[in-house]
Formats: structure tokens, C-alpha cells, sequence
């Protein structure tokens, strides 16, 4: 299995030295809370940047990306063309001045601004709830692969521990080192080593697709070896049944590209913290462009290894024979196990863990495990060495998807739950050191929920709809909010509560083709039948975002207005323009926006 | 700003290069390159890191020095007032 050596340790170890000197070496700089919990608003462009796609470069993008590109191929890549590039050229350039320029020091507290107390205890509350869900999945996952991959079996063996308490250390060793890191240095910390991670990312997945296309014989081979909907983007995509995610082309455009790849990256403050720490408005509004010019080229980097692990030639048993020199026979026999004879390419099979034989679909074909796509190809072309460089990589993704949202929630605590409802009026000291203890405490919580996740089978999945009934609906808030002076708090609180309930009431009852009611759908009663759970989920967030849009506009009109001198600054037709005259025309945001867009427009065309 | 990012991240990559450099060398030839198609990985990517670190930790050490050479900045970063 996996062969660890001296040297894959050592970059191991050279890693978590430099995350932990980085925050050492930051904790002088921490001076204030401003310093702490936004990184005292000074960070060039450039940094702010990476961080703000790092951030969401955690386990589940870097994971789920290749699996989704082994499950459903290029198609993969409008997550990346319809839903993140446009939004994030969207919030740079219209949503940003807000943002930055009302000077709330996180979303929440701009909800407050803008609309009332309650519309910002709501979206408080479950933001809260959710970054410490999420980062304690992202612990948990992690904990999971470090056990498929044997990572520390080796380690364990040697030192004479029980293999069983791999996954304890796995959480405690990741635990420990985000705590450390924040507690030091706060945002800067974690926005530091987000930009190490992005690096690191590359570091190790640019050579495993650069091997993975060599082997099956550069960009012809891999069209050859792959099914012909794997390899395009946009055909097939006018009718649900032609392409592989069975989504069509409403579907994608308005579920990913208007409310869900919008709602998060417009919206969510693990992102959006990134941008607010730069130093000047300028930078902030450049920040989301810088970030998606790397964005436009990453699915070569998290999609590729997927669709190249379909495509490779699935391993089997073989036996070679060979004449020695002195007349002997020798029989050579690799034996592959049925978990990945049973598989396609590089991807295994499910193995039921009773049984012993591999699960099947409804259809007779083996059930694909393809989270293990990536992590795979990292093990089949990688030899020791780099594969520590990889496998590094692997782990600093996790904990920069666990760090992000670690400091976005002791930033949300603190400001919005503590500084508002618990303890006003205290010292700048004071609550840097509530931050710091709510980073011990939201680390605490995120192991709590990774271990939930072991007792309970189901619980992640269950996590990760309340994320999508919460989120859903957001974009509709703050795009009203910003873009039309008449809505008012009432409104933008009965939206959100009516768009979270739209959701939950759509998912009652729908449900994807092939799935059992329950936890996929259908809890009330079965209306209607999805393609598959990725169509549901689009055309869910679709029905949520209009719930709360028509709510908003409606439950406004009907209550008393906020005069407009108190929305200068916070709606768009009452705010002056951002100054910008004294930049040369190609350094302005615009500038820079349109040129990304082009750049998208034109992958999408080469993935056609 | 306080700490320019690029001195450790440099600083690390470098390390990381010239780690995976030197390992290439020693191990060049071996068998553990069947896995990357008989091209030695080790050495090639470490080369890359290696000049990408040094890169970095330079323009890092470059910058600071020239912030160093600077008249000390008035206080309040982000608020560039224009006087108009």
C-alpha cells in the first residue's frame, strides 16, 4: 500500500514548522482587535486575492471536484464558469463599495446597517452555526482519507499505537495546528496560510495532471478514452437526458449561476472576510478579480485529475511470466483487489463492509467510491518524495478550509453575538481576547461534530442541505438590499425566513430519480421526480431565492421606508461612485473585470 | 505592511525544492520511477520549486529593503485621502 519514507516526511514536517513560524512571527503585529479580526485592514490585493479562492479550497472543492469530474466530466467546469467567475466579477465590482465602504467589520454587521437588528441576529445565528458545522465536517473528512490513504499506519507501527486511534489523531494533530495559527495571528494567519495553500495546491496537483495527461496520451488520448459527453461543457446541455448531470440549460443558468454560485461567493463571509482585510477600497474591489483569474484555470487543476482517473486503464490481476538466465520460470503475479478490479479506471468500487462485495446501483453497475479519484492519482503516479509534496498539499487544503472558518466565526461571535447581545461597551482588549477564546471554542465544537459524524451515518449529508436551505435565499437579501433604497428590515426578515421555508417545503417534496424518500427528498409527499440530486438541488435554490425576492418586495412596500440620509453608503443609487479617476484606465477594477470575463467566455468555448 | 508573505513562503519552497533536488539525484535511476512513467519527478519538479521559492524570497527581500530605504509612512493605511 502507501509507502511513506524519510524525505515525504520531512515535507510534511518543513510544512506544519512554516505555518506555525508564520504565526509566531505575527502575534508582535496583534495589537488591536481591529489587527485580529481583520487583519488591520492592510493586506496588498495580491494576498487578499489568493486567500479569497484558497478559502474555498478546502477539502471539499479540491476532493469533490475531481470526483464530480470522474461522475459527470467537463461538465463539471460551469462551477466554475457559470457559478463562481461571474459572481465574483460581480461582487467586485458592484457589491464591494458596500461592503468595504459602510466600514461593517463582517456581513452580519452590514445586514445590521442596512436593514435592522434582527435581520442581522438571523443571518448571525445561522452563519455561526454553520461556519463551526462546516469546519468540523471538513475535520472529519479529512480524518477519513488520512485512514483510507494508511497516511499514519506506518507511523502507528512503528511507535507500537493502535491503528484505531488514527482518526483521533488525525483531528487532534489539525486541531492543534489551526488553533495555534489563529490564536497567534488571527485573520492574517489564516489569510497567510490560505495564499501558502493556494501555492501549495498547485505545487502538487500540476505535475499529477501533467503525468496523468502523458499517460493516456496528452488531450486526444484522454477524448479517446472517455465517454463523448465527458468531454464538453455545453453540448447536450439544452435537454436534461443528452448530458451527464441531467441538469438543463435553465437549470445550470439560474440555479448555479444566478443564486447559488452568487449566493456564496457574494454573500458568504468566509470569502468575503478575505476581501474586507485589504487596504484600500481599490483593493478591495480588486480582490475578487484577482482571485478569479486563477479561478479560470483551475479546473485543469481539481476537474482533470477526476476525468484522468476515469480514463486510465482499470488495474488487474496479472500474472507475468519470465525466463531467468539460469533456465528458472518465474511467475510474477500482481494481485489487485476486487474493490478495484470492480472499479472503473483509477476509481474504486464500493465495497459493502459486510458482505465484502461491491455494491451495486440500481441498474446492476458497481457503485463508484469517487471520492477516492484524486487521492488515487496522487498515489498511482506519485513516487516518495513528491508524494509527500502531494499529500501535503492534500492536508493544507483541509486545514485552510478549516481555518477560514474558523476566524470567520470568532469574528461573527464576537462582533455580532457577543459585542451585541452579551457584553457591550467593553475594552478593545477584551474582545480580542473573547476572539481568541471563541477560536478554542469553535475548534472545540468542529471536533464535536466530526466525532457526531461518525455515530450518526447521515449526518453530513443532513448538515450540508440546512446549508443549502439557509443559504439558498441569501442572494436575494443582499441584492435588494443594495440595489433598491425601498426595501426595508421587515421585508428582508419575512424573505428570509419565507426562502428558507420554500426550500425545505421544495425538497419535501421532490425527489431525484433513484433515491428513497427521506434524507434525499420527498419527507412530505412526492410531486415531482429530478433527474438527479444536482438538478434538484439548482432548481430548489431557484424556488428559494424567488420565495424571498417576492417577499422582500412585497412585505416592503407595505411597511414605512428608512428616510434616504441613512442609506447613503449602503444602497447603490444613493452612494457617489467610487473614486477612481486618478488611475490609469487599465489599472481600474472595470478594466480588470471585463478582461476576466473574456477569459471565461473563452474557456468555454475551448470546453465546448 | 508588517510581514511580507513572500520571505517564508519563499524561504519554504526553496527548502522544499532543494529537499526534493537532492533526493532526485541520490535516487536517480531507481525503480520508484516506474510510477511516474520512468521520469524522475523528484528531481524535476524540485528544480521548478526550487527556482519558484527563490523567486519569491527574493522579491520579498527586495521589497522590504526598499519599504526599509522609505521615509516612515504617516499612520492610517487604507484611508489615501486626495486633496481635492
Amino acid at each position: 500500500m502507501l509507502n511513506l519514507t524519510a524525505v515525504d516526511w520531512l515535507i510534511m514536517l518543513l510544512y506544519f514548522v512554516f505555518v506555525l513560524g508564520i504565526g509566531f512571527a505575527l502575534k508582535r503585529y496583534m495589537k488591536t482587535s481591529k489587527d485580529f479580526f481583520q487583519a488591520g485592514r492592510a493586506l496588498p490585493a495580491w494576498i487578499c486575492g489568493l486567500a479569497f479562492i484558497s478559502a474555498n479550497l478546502g477539502a471539499q472543492e479540491v476532493i469533490g471536484m475531481g470526483a464530480s469530474g470522474a461522475k459527470y466530466g467537463l461538465e463539471t467546469a460551469h462551477f466554475y464558469g457559470i457559478g463562481a467567475i461571474p459572481a465574483m466579477v460581480f461582487v467586485g465590482i458592484f457589491m464591494m463599495p458596500f461592503y468595504y465602504g459602510s466600514k461593517a467589520r463582517s456581513v452580519p454587521e452590514f445586514l445590521r446597517m442596512r436593514f435592522d437588528e434582527k435581520t442581522r441576529a438571523l443571518n448571525a445565528c445561522s452563519f455561526a452555526v454553520m461556519t463551526v458545522f462546516s469546519s468540523g465536517i471538513s475535520m472529519y473528512a479529512m480524518a477519513r482519507l488520512i485512514q483510507a490513504l494508511h497516511v499514519f499506519d506506518g507511523l502507528f507501527h512503528a511507535l507500537g499505537w493502535a491503528p484505531e486511534g488514527i482518526f483521533t489523531f488525525s483531528i487532534v494533530l489539525s486541531a492543534i495546528i489551526v488553533l495555534a495559527y489563529i490564536f497567534l495571528g488571527g485573520l492574517t494567519s489564516a489569510i497567510y496560510n490560505e495564499v501558502l495553500q493556494f501555492f501549495l495546491i498547485i505545487a502538487g496537483f500540476l505535475p499529477l495532471v501533467l503525468l496523468g495527461l502523458r499517460n493516456i496520451g496528452g488531450w486526444a488520448g484522454l477524448k479517446a478514452s472517455v465517454p463523448v459527453a465527458y468531454m464538453h461543457e455545453w453540448k447536450g446541455v439544452a435537454h436534461a437526458s443528452t448530458n451527464p448531470m441531467g441538469i438543463e440549460i435553465i437549470g445550470i443558468g439560474m440555479g448555479l449561476g444566478f443564486v447559488l454560485g452568487s449566493g456564496y461567493w457574494c454573500t458568504d463571509f468566509l470569502v468575503i472576510q478575505t476581501a474586507m482585510a485589504s487596504k484600500n477600497m481599490e483593493s478591495a474591489r480588486r480582490v475578487p478579480l484577482i482571485a478569479a483569474v486563477p479561478k479560470i484555470f483551475f479546473p485543469f487543476l481539481v476537474i482533470l485529475p477526476g476525468l484522468l482517473a476515469i480514463g486510465l486503464p482499470t488495474p488487474h490481476t496479472t500474472t507475468t511470466t519470465t525466463y531467468a538466465a539460469n533456465g528458472a520460470i518465474i511467475h510474477n503475479t500482481v494481485v489487485v483487489s476486487p474493490q478495484v478490479e470492480q472499479g472503473r479506471g483509477l476509481v474504486p468500487a464500493k465495497i459493502n463492509p459486510v458482505t465484502g462485495k461491491p455494491m451495486l446501483t440500481a441498474s446492476g453497475q458497481p457503485l463508484l467510491d469517487y471520492d477516492m479519484a484524486t487521492p488515487n492519482m496522487l498515489l498511482h503516479f506519485f513516487p516518495t518524495g513528491i508524494l509527500g509534496l502531494g499529500l501535503t498539499a492534500l492536508l493544507a487544503s483541509f486545514m485552510s478550509g478549516m481555518a477560514g472558518n474558523v476566524t470567520a466565526f470568532n469574528t461573527v461571535f464576537t462582533y455580532d453575538l457577543y459585542q451585541s447581545y452579551i457584553h457591550k461597551g467593553g475594552s478593545d482588549k477584551h474582545y480580542m481576547a473573547v476572539g481568541r477564546w471563541a477560536t478554542v471554542g469553535g475548534i472545540l465544537l468542529s471536533i464535536a461534530t466530526a466525532y457526531a459524524a461518525i455515530n450518526f451515518n447521515n449526518i453530513m449529508d443532513t448538515l450540508q442541505l440546512v446549508f443549502s436551505f439557509v443559504n439558498a435565499p441569501l442572494f436575494a437579501t443582499f441584492l435588494l438590499g443594495m440595489f433598491w433604497k425601498r426595501a426595508t428590515g421587515h421585508g428582508a426578515f419575512a424573505g428570509l425566513i419565507t426562502g428558507t421555508a420554500a426550500a425545505m417545503l421544495h425538497h419535501g417534496l421532490t425527489l431525484p430519480i433513484e433515491a428513497r424518500a427521506g434524507i434525499h427528498g420527498g419527507w412530505l409527499a412526492v410531486v415531482h421526480h429530478y433527474p438527479s440530486d444536482m438538478a434538484q438541488n439548482f432548481w430548489g435554490a431557484i424556488f428559494a431565492f424567488s420565495a424571498n425576492f417576492i417577499v422582500t418586495v412585497v412585505v416592503s412596500l407595505a411597511t414605512k421606508a428608512r428616510p434616504e440620509s441613512e442609506l447613503v453608503g449602503l444602497v447603490h443609487s444613493l452612494t457617489p461612485k467610487p473614486e477612481r479617476a486618478h488611475l490609469v484606465w487599465w489599472k481600474r477594477p472595470e478594466a480588470l473585470a471585463v478582461a476576466v470575463l473574456l477569459m471565461a467566455v473563452a474557456l468555454n468555448i475551448f470546453f465546448y | 505592511m508588517n510581514l511580507d508573505l513572500r520571505i517564508p513562503m519563499g524561504l519554504m519552497f526553496t527548502l522544499v525544492g532543494l529537499i526534493l533536488t537532492i533526493f532526485g539525484i541520490a535516487t536517480n535511476g531507481s525503480p520508484i520511477y516506474d510510477a511516474s512513467l520512468g521520469i524522475n519527478a523528484n528531481l524535476w519538479w524540485g528544480l521548478v520549486l526550487f527556482v519558484f521559492g527563490l523567486t519569491m524570497f527574493l522579491m520579498g527581500r527586495r521589497s522590504e529593503k526598499r519599504l526599509a530605504a522609505l521615509p516612515p509612512e504617516p499612520e492610517e493605511p487604507g484611508e489615501v485621502r486626495r486633496g481635492h
